[in-house]
């Protein structure tokens, strides 16, 4: 995770929807042309996205297109402090 | 793993140093991701505009950034962790296997796997059993 430098004026609006790297044959290529789409599709790349995080003490700069080669498990939830 | 919500990453810190790391000794150890006016969870599309959070959504990604596998809950139930975990096995099983082998319903690691191919179409009920589903 890159370090994020910590300021009151940066917003935390994310950069997403741009198709991840290229870095992997045997794609097919109807799986590009749906990340270019940019939505979540089972089969389809995952659309790429940029954005703030908090791990362990400290604060970073997550890329999705940063885990390429590894598994990744991507969990969104409805808020921090809820009961579920 | 990466988590992911709507809260700002300081409320994260927040959430782990007051909850978080009373469940797990040291705190989760994955980036909690923020992500404020919910525009990734609109391109996953999980992000509820009306309540301006996000729903439970699941995705598993492969090495090659292709999603596997997509779960949507609504926010009052929880998820299930061991059929998660199952899912990661039984697809890096397949991928392992180049896609020859395909796991059949309520595979675990070690049980039978299927070969689809000519022969077996049709013969399904000889190698797999219903009760193996549950």
């Amino acid at each position: 995770m890159k370090e994020l430098k910590i300021g009151c004026g940066k917003p935390t609006g994310s950069k997403v929807g741009e198709p991840g790297r290229e870095e992997t044959a045997g794609v097919e290529a109807e799986n590009k042309k749906e990340a270019a789409m940019s939505v979540a599709k089972v089969g389809a790349k995952a659309p790429d996205f940029e954005a703030p995080a908090y791990q362990a003490g400290g604060f970073g700069q997550v890329k999705l297109s940063d885990y390429l080669g590894k598994w990744v498990v991507l969990c969104f939830y409805p808020g921090d402090f809820t009961f579920v | 793993m990466l988590s992911i919500s709507v809260d700002s990453h300081f409320v994260h810190k927040m959430w782990q140093d007051n909850e978080l790391s009373r469940m797990v000794e040291g705190g989760v150890p994955f980036p909690m991701v923020s992500d404020a006016g919910g525009k990734i969870g609109s391109v996953y599309g999980v992000y509820n505009e009306d309540a301006g959070v996000e729903m439970r959504g699941r995705f598993i990604i492969d090495p090659d950034g292709v999603i596997q596998a997509i779960e949507i809950l609504s926010p009052p139930v929880g998820r299930n962790v061991s059929e998660l975990i199952r899912q990661i096995k039984a697809f890096q099983h397949v991928r392992a296997t180049n896609g020859d082998e395909a796991t059949p319903s309520g595979w675990q690691p070690g049980k039978p796997t299927l070969k689809p191919g000519p022969d077996l179409v049709g013969h399904v009920w000889e190698v797999w059993k219903v009760d193996e589903a549950f």
